[in-house]
C-alpha cells in the first residue's frame, strides 16, 4: 500500500475520537434489562406495546387476514411521496369523522408518515420552515421523544403545566394560565387521548375550555393521537377532543399512528394532516410536506399502508378491527380495576383511585425512582423510573404479585 | 389537600363559574362571544386565518413529476423512461421470485411478531448487508470496525449519515459530482451540510471528465466529504475504470477527504455483486474510513418497502460502537425505528444460500436485459443513420443512459412522440423493451435531425 494512502488513512484516525458514546434510551433500556433477568417472577411493565392476558404480543386477526390478501397479489413499486392515497383517505375519516365536511371540501393537507414519530417530525420540520419564529409548547411530562423531535427540527421549545403530582391528575388551572401567558400564535402540542406517560386526560368540559383559550390567543393546536380506539375502546369517543377543536374552528394539525391500535408497531404506519383554509391551501401545504419528506426518505413504506387500507376499506374487516381494538382496551381497563382492587384489599394507606381514573396504556403510579428501583431489585419488576406502569404488561397472572410488590415498597 | 385539586378532573374553586361560562360561550353567537372579556387575537383561527396562509405550492419533483405527466397522457404509444424502476419485456413491474418466496415464508411463520424493531433495525439484516457490500472476508468486518444501521432505502441512509456528519464531523462541506441524482443536494442541505460540486461528466465525450475530477477534489479543503457513486452513476451511467478508481482513492486518502459512497445498484450494473462493489472494497482495503449508503430498491426490486442500510467503517472497534450510539440519536427523533417488512425479506434471502443464489440469477437476468436494450437502441440508431456518435449508449452502465439530448429536444420528443424522460436527457433503459426500442429510436432520430 503506497505511503500517501497510509498517511492519509492514519491522518483520519482522529476524526471520530471526539464522538461521545450516547446515553442509552431510557425506555428501551428497561426492556433490555428485563430480557437479561433470569428470575421466573419477572414482570415487564416498561415498554408500551400491547400484551394479551398471557403476556404475549398480539397480531390482530384482521391484520393477518389483510396480509394474506396482500401477499402475492401486488407489486412493490414506489408510493407517491405523500404515500398511499387510499390509506390517507381512510385515516382522515377516523380523525375528522366519517362524513366530515372538511374532507369533502378537500381542506385537509395529509401525507402518509412514519408512524407517530415521523408525523410529528415532518410537522416540526414544516413548522420550522414556514413559521420560523414560532415555538412549541410541550406538556410536562410527555413522551420523551417529543423533546428530541422538535429539538432536531430546531424549533425552540417551552413547556406547559399538565400533570399534577399531588392529585395524580390534571393541573388544569396552571395549564390554562400557561396557555394564556404564551405569546399569541404559539404552537401547542396536545395529546388527543390517553396521555403518555400519565394516562391523565382532560374531561370533555375541560377540553372545551382549553379550546376556547387556545383560540383566544390564536395558538396553533397540534394533536398527537397515538391511541385512538385504544383509550376508551371507541375510536369516535377517543377523537372527541379533536372534534371539539374542529367545531370551534381551529386549523389544527394531527399526527396519527397505527402502531398500537392496529398492532402495526414495526411497520411504521401513520399520517400527518394539517387543516387549511381551503382546497388551494391544502394542495400547497401538502406539496410542501412532500418537499420535506423527499430528502428524508423519498416516499414512505408500502406494506403497512396496504394493511391499513385493506382493513379500513372492507366493511367486514373494519368491523373486526373495531371489535379487536375494544378487546384490547377492555382488557387494560379490566387490569386497572384489578390492580386498584388488589392494592385496596391489601389495606394500602394510599389512594389508588388514579389507577382507574387514568386512561390508555399507561398509569402514572406516583412511585418514586427509589421505589421503582426497589421493585426492580427486590421483585424483578421492570418499569421506567418515572413510575410509569404499562398496563398492557399487567395480566391476571401477575396483577396480584405486582400489587403486593407495590404495597411492599409504599407501605 | 388543596381545595383546587380534590379530584383529577375538577378545576378551581370557581368551577361552577367556569362551567357556566363554558355553557354561555357555546350557546352564544360569535358576536356575543367577542363582547365578553376574552380578547381574540388577529391571528385567531376564529377569523378563518391559517398560520400557514403564506405557504405556496412547491414545484413538482422533476423526476417523479415525469411519471405524473406520463400517467395523464392518453396516447397508446407513450413510453415512461423517467423513474429508475425496472420493467420487464412486457413493460410490467417485477417482483423477484425469490422475494415472493421469502414473503410467503414470513407469512407462514405464525410465530412471527411484528413489534418495534430496535432503533438500528434488524441485527441480522445489518450484518448480512455489511457482508454483501464489503465482502464476507472484509478485514473491517472481522475487526468489528463497521457499524451498520437499517435505514429507509438509499435516501434514508444518506440522510442519517449526513445528519451524523453535520453534528460530529469537523468539516461541513460535501462535494457531489456534476451531475448527480437530483435529490442528493436536497438530502445533504436539509441534513445541515453545505454542498459543493466536482466535475464529473464531459458532455463532449459523453464520458468522464477525469482531469476535472482530479483537479476539483485535489483543491478541496482537507477533510471535506466526497460523495461517490459506487457503480452505475446516476444519471450518466459513466463509471471510472478500476485504474481511475485507484487514482481517486489515492487522491482522497492523501488529502484526508472522507468518502461517502452511494451504492444503489450493486449487482444491477454489471450483473455481478462483487464486481459492482469493487470501488468500495478498494477503499476499505487501505484501512481508512468511509460511509456507505446501501439500497435494495432496485437490486431486490423492493422499491416501495424502503429497505437500505448505512454503514460507517471506522479505524477502531470502540469508535464504531460510539458512532452507532450517536446514529441512534439521529434516528430516534426522525422515525424511531425502521420498517420491518422489507428488511425481513432481505435477511431471509441473504442468509439462505439457495435463495441467495436464486437472487443472483434473477439479478443477472435484469442486468442482462438492460445491457441488451442498450445494444438494441444503439443498433437501431445506427440503422437509421442518426447523426452523431451513439457509442456512449453501450459504454455507459446501469439503469440510465445520458443521451446527450438537450431540453428542447426532450420537450420535442415528449410532445411529438409521447416519450417521457427527465429534461436533462436521461433515459431509464429499464423502461424499454424490444417492442418499444424502434419508437424511441424514431423519436431520437427526429429530435436530432429536426431540433438542435
Amino acid at each position: 500500500m503506497d505511503r500517501t494512502a497510509v498517511v492519509g488513512a492514519r491522518y483520519m484516525s482522529s476524526w471520530w475520537r471526539s464522538v461521545q458514546p450516547a446515553p442509552k434510551d431510557p425506555i428501551l433500556g428497561v426492556t433490555e434489562a428485563f430480557l437479561a433477568d433470569q428470575s421466573p417472577d419477572k414482570v415487564n411493565v416498561g415498554v408500551g406495546a400491547y400484551r394479551d392476558d398471557n403476556g404475549k404480543p398480539v397480531v390482530l386477526e384482521c391484520v393477518r387476514e389483510a396480509e394474506r390478501r396482500i401477499a402475492g397479489n401486488l407489486n412493490m413499486e414506489y408510493l407517491p411521496m405523500g404515500g398511499s392515497v387510499k390509506m390517507v383517505e381512510e385515516t382522515l375519516k377516523l380523525a375528522y369523522g366519517e362524513n366530515s365536511e372538511l374532507i369533502k371540501e378537500k381542506r385537509i393537507a395529509a401525507v402518509q408518515a412514519l408512524s407517530g414519530t415521523g408525523a410529528c417530525r415532518l410537522f416540526a420540520d414544516f413548522q420550522k420552515r414556514f413559521c420560523p419564529d414560532s415555538q412549541i409548547y410541550i406538556p410536562v411530562p410527555t413522551w420523551a421523544n417529543h423533546h428530541n423531535i422538535w429539538r432536531d427540527a430546531q424549533v425552540p421549545q417551552k413547556t406547559y403545566h399538565y400533570y399534577h403530582p399531588e392529585s395524580k391528575g390534571l393541573h388544569f388551572a396552571a395549564m390554562i394560565d400557561d396557555i394564556k401567558n404564551a405569546p399569541n400564535g404559539s404552537f401547542f402540542l396536545l395529546h388527543a387521548c390517553a396521555h403518555n406517560p400519565t394516562g391523565v386526560d382532560p374531561s370533555e368540559e375541560q377540553w372545551r375550555e382549553i379550546s376556547h383559550h387556545i383560540k383566544a390567543k390564536g395558538h396553533f393546536a397540534f394533536f398527537d393521537m397515538a391511541y385512538q380506539g385504544f383509550a376508551s375502546g371507541d375510536p369516535e369517543k377517543d377523537a372527541k377532543a379533536i372534534r371539539i377543536f374542529l367545531e370551534d374552528g381551529h386549523h389544527i394539525g394531527i399526527a396519527q399512528s397505527y402502531a398500537k391500535n392496529m398492532g402495526l408497531y414495526g411497520q411504521r404506519v401513520g399520517c400527518l394532516s394539517v387543516l387549511c383554509e381551503d382546497e388551494k391551501q391544502a394542495v400547497a401545504v401538502k406539496s410542501q410536506l412532500q418537499q420535506l419528506a423527499r430528502p428524508m426518505y423519498s416516499n414512505p413504506p408500502v406494506h403497512g399502508a396496504l394493511i391499513v387500507s385493506t382493513i379500513l376499506s372492507d366493511p367486514d374487516l373494519k368491523k373486526q378491527w373495531l371489535k379487536e381494538v375494544k378487546v384490547m382496551a377492555d382488557r387494560i381497563i379490566g387490569m386497572r380495576t384489578a390492580l386498584r382492587g388488589n392494592l385496596e384489599k391489601l389495606g394500602s394507606p394510599l389512594s389508588w383511585q388514579h389507577i382507574t381514573n387514568q386512561i390508555g396504556m399507561f398509569c402514572y403510579s406516583g412511585l418514586t425512582p427509589e421505589q421503582v428501583d426497589r421493585l426492580t431489585n427486590e421483585f424483578h419488576i421492570y418499569m421506567t423510573r418515572n413510575g410509569r406502569i404499562s398496563m398492557a404488561g399487567v395480566t391476571t397472572g401477575n396483577v396480584e404479585y405486582l400489587a403486593n410488590a407495590i404495597h411492599e415498597v409504599t407501605k | 389537600m388543596h381545595p383546587d385539586f380534590t379530584s383529577p378532573s375538577s378545576s378551581s374553586s370557581s368551577s361552577a363559574d367556569r362551567r357556566l361560562n363554558a355553557l354561555v360561550r357555546h350557546l352564544a353567537t360569535a358576536s356575543m362571544v367577542s363582547q365578553t372579556a376574552v380578547a381574540f387575537s388577529p391571528t385567531s383561527g376564529f377569523h378563518g386565518d391559517s398560520v400557514f396562509s403564506h405557504v405556496v405550492r412547491a414545484p413538482e419533483d422533476p423526476i417523479l413529476g415525469v411519471t405524473v405527466a406520463y400517467n395523464k397522457d392518453p396516447s397508446p404509444v407513450k413510453l415512461n423512461l423517467g423513474v429508475g424502476a425496472y420493467r420487464t419485456e412486457e413493460g410490467k413491474p417485477l417482483v423477484l421470485n425469490v422475494v415472493r418466496k421469502a414473503e410467503q415464508m414470513l407469512l407462514n411463520d405464525k410465530s412471527r411478531v411484528k413489534e418495534y424493531l430496535p432503533i438500528v433495525g434488524i441485527a441480522e439484516f445489518n450484518k448480512l448487508s455489511a457482508k454483501l457490500i464489503f465482502g464476507a472476508d472484509s478485514p473491517a468486518i472481522r475487526e468489528n470496525r463497521v457499524t451498520t444501521v437499517q435505514c429507509l432505502s438509499g435516501t434514508g441512509s444518506l440522510r442519517v449519515g449526513a445528519e451524523f456528519l453535520a453534528r460530529h464531523y469537523h468539516q461541513k462541506t460535501i462535494y457531489i459530482p456534476q451531475p448527480t441524482w437530483g435529490n442528493h443536494p436536497k438530502v445533504f442541505t436539509l441534513a445541515g451540510l453545505s454542498v459543493k460540486t466536482y466535475r464529473y461528466y464531459d458532455p463532449t465525450t459523453r464520458g468522464m471528465n477525469f482531469q476535472g475530477l482530479l483537479e476539483d477534489l485535489g483543491s478541496a479543503p482537507s477533510g471535506s466529504i466526497v460523495l461517490l457513486h459506487a457503480c452505475a452513476h446516476n444519471p450518466t451511467g459513466v463509471d471510472p475504470t478500476l485504474q481511475q478508481w485507484e487514482q481517486i482513492r489515492q487522491l482522497i486518502r492523501s488529502k484526508a477527504l472522507l468518502p461517502f459512497f452511494d451504492s444503489a445498484y450493486q449487482g444491477f450494473a454489471s450483473g455481478n455483486l462483487d464486481e459492482d462493489a469493487q470501488s468500495i472494497r478498494m477503499f476499505v482495503a487501505d484501512g481508512g474510513e468511509c460511509f456507505v449508503a446501501q439500497s435494495y430498491a432496485k437490486n431486490m426490486g423492493l422499491y416501495g418497502e424502503r429497505v437500505g442500510a448505512l454503514s460507517v467503517v471506522c479505524r477502531a472497534a470502540d469508535v464504531a460502537s460510539k458512532v452507532e450510539s450517536q446514529l441512534k440519536l439521529v434516528i430516534r427523533p426522525m422515525f424511531s425505528n425502521p420498517p420491518i417488512h422489507g428488511a425481513s425479506i432481505v435477511a431471509t434471502i441473504l442468509k439462505d444460500s439457495n435463495m441467495f443464489n436464486e437472487w443472483t440469477i434473477e439479478l443477472k437476468a435484469m442486468a442482462g436485459r438492460i445491457i441488451s436494450m442498450r445494444k438494441q437502441l444503439f443498433d437501431a440508431l445506427r440503422a437509421r443513420g442518426t447523426p452523431g456518435d451513439w457509442s456512449h449508449i453501450i459504454k455507459q452502465i446501469g439503469m440510465f443512459t445520458f443521451t446527450g439530448l438537450n431540453s428542447k429536444q426532450v420537450e420535442f420528443m415528449t410532445r411529438e412522440y409521447h416519450i417521457y424522460m427527465t429534461s436533462d436527457g436521461r433515459i431509464s433503459m429499464a423502461g424499454l423493451s424490444s417492442k418499444t426500442v424502434p419508437h424511441l429510436a424514431d423519436a431520437i432520430h427526429a429530435a436530432v435531425t429536426r431540433m438542435s
